[in-house]
């Protein structure tokens, strides 16, 4: 019987499009999210993707598709985020709060400066991955190729500047333009992750999946294999219980990852327990 | 004849307000083994730091292999005092070691057998050829200083800087680095800071002392106190600067 419900539901577009969806953002944030979970840059993330609020106020004043606007605000961000740190000496955190209030700020004004109602506009703050539309699913997937390939390129630099940056600089290695390249990667992990979690949660997929990975990787390849899987797991069973309980489908898929990073820590906690004794 | 491989002209360097080097004036010479002694705060990671190009000097001119410092990461390896990383980074020692040869490979390129090659290498010569695949965060002190070594030495630099090498590990484990330093005397030109005063003279051809200033002692010759003296709050001995006889050839 349940065969037939689910590939019933199968045959909707819909569904496709979120299982599509699910995947493409779990590349993006399994290979992102591990850099930035080595690299402790989590709240760097949360501040680059609610300052993105201020591109999705820009979209809707101006007639477009919020997602267009969402990444030169998450680029800026990342770029102006990264420069006030390394070469202004501004604390990080005093930037990311500055960046993450005034992007937000931004896009109350822009949206209230707006005719009208804003529809969906919950979905771009939570997230909802049964409605995300074709023609994003193709921007999703351009951006992920660029993820990727960048990645590809340049792996062993990304490692060398999460490990030891000041060690990278000797090698001659550019690390300061290295660090902004990678938040730019950030930043357009977070247009990826939208449409799926909403900006408010990106951060949760950033890290929860790639933080449990490292538990059972030996390497930063593993680790991102790892952490996809465990995303595109994580968010196929928000989707289905989303699906069969009627719940907003982000913020069910973000309890999911949660649940599963308290039962590995737990898990962690009793056997080293057991081991102590 | 090969010209000097650093020289610092009246070097200074300000940090804050605070006069870290002022008139500093040195030249390493090919083959040198230096080693450079001085009280916490004296300067000597700031010297180490400028010569890898990280700190501009306030003052004064510094040339590595003539050129400005840090343009030729390659001729250069770098082992710091110690390394802040997560214990559980995934990186195995042999993936640590692998990233000594970014100096040396091109932008795009993946790393190629030559490399693994010089990774075997750097970890037969430091002792760690078992512990390849153990992971970085499970490596005691003194097998994490090695791996770092062993970082520098696959990048084959004809210079290795040392930051207190033997800093955070034990007495018995410190001769074996210094044992390590022994056999790559001659084969590379060394500059290392330390604050074993008493050892390092056995093993070194330069001793350099460094509060602010640098005073030079050649090989033979004493510390003599009253230098010493003005270089640390407490009373020093003088030491003979000489390697033991079995060793030392040269007169």
């Amino acid at each position: 019987m349940s065969e037939t419900l689910f590939g019933g539901i199968l045959a909707f577009e819909f569904m496709q499009n979120a299982i599509l969806a699910a995947l493409l953002s779990s590349i993006a944030c399994g290979i992102i999210g591990t850099f930035v979970v080595v690299k402790r840059i989590g709240f760097i993330s949360g501040g680059i993707a609610h300052t993105a609020f201020g591109g999705i106020g820009l979209g809707y004043y101006l007639g477009v598709n919020p997602l267009l606007g969402v990444i030169p605000f998450s680029l800026a961000a990342a770029l102006g985020i990264g420069i006030l740190g390394k070469k202004l000496k501004v604390s990080e955190d005093t930037a990311i709060g500055t960046f993450w209030a005034a992007g937000m700020s931004l896009g109350v004004i822009l949206i209230g400066l707006t005719p009208g109602y804003a529809p969906d506009l919950f979905s771009y703050l939570f997230g909802n991955i049964l409605t995300v539309p074709s023609g994003d699913l193709l921007m999703i997937m351009l951006l992920d190729l660029l993820i990727v390939g960048v990645v590809l390129l340049l792996n062993r630099e990304f490692l060398a500047i999460c490990f030891d940056e000041e060690y990278a600089e000797v090698s001659g290695l550019k690390s300061t333009a290295l660090y902004l390249l990678l938040l730019s990667l950030i930043a357009l992990t977070v247009v990826v992750m939208v449409r799926v979690v909403g900006i408010v949660m990106v951060i949760a997929l950033l890290s929860i999946p790639a933080a449990i990975a490292r538990n059972f990787s030996r390497s930063i390849p593993s680790m991102m294999v790892m952490a996809t899987v465990l995303s595109f797991l994580f968010s196929l069973a928000g989707l289905a219980l989303s699906y069969m309980f009627d719940l907003a489908s982000g913020a069910t898929i973000i309890l999911v990852a949660a649940s599963a990073f308290f039962l590995v820590q737990g898990w962690h906690f009793l056997s080293a327990g057991r081991q102590g004794r | 004849m090969s010209g000097p491989v650093i020289v610092c002209d009246r070097l200074a360097v300000r940090l804050g307000g605070t006069q870290v080097l002022n008139r500093l004036t040195l030249s390493v010479f090919q083959g040198d083994f230096l080693g450079i002694v001085g009280p916490n705060g004296g300067g000597k990671t700031t010297l180490l730091r400028v010569i890898l190009g990280l700190q501009r000097p306030t003052e004064g001119s510094v040339r590595v292999f003539g050129s400005e410092p840090g343009s030729q990461p390659k001729r250069t390896g770098y082992v710091p005092q110690r390394l802040f990383f997560d214990r559980d980074f995934p990186l195995s020692v042999g993936g640590l070691v692998l990233m000594g040869r970014l100096s040396r490979r091109r932008l795009f390129r993946p790393y190629g057998n030559r490399d693994r090659q010089a990774v075997e290498e750097a970890l037969h010569t430091v002792g760690l050829g078992d512990l390849r695949d153990r992971q970085v965060g499970a490596l005691s002190g003194g097998e994490l200083q090695r791996a770092l070594i062993a970082r520098a030495l696959a990048g084959e630099p004809e210079l290795l800087l040392l930051d207190e090498p033997t800093a955070s590990i034990d007495p018995a484990m410190k001769s074996s680095v210094y044992d390590l330093l022994d056999s790559l005397r001659g084969r590379m030109t060394i500059v290392m800071v330390s604050h074993d005063t008493g050892v390092i003279t056995k093993h070194v051809t330069r001793i350099a002392c460094l509060n602010c200033t640098l005073d030079m002692h050649e090989e033979g010759s004493s510390l003599k106190r009253a230098p010493m003296g003005d270089f640390y709050d407490y009373p020093v001995d003088a030491i003979l600067h000489n390697r033991p006889k079995s060793e030392g050839s040269e007169p």
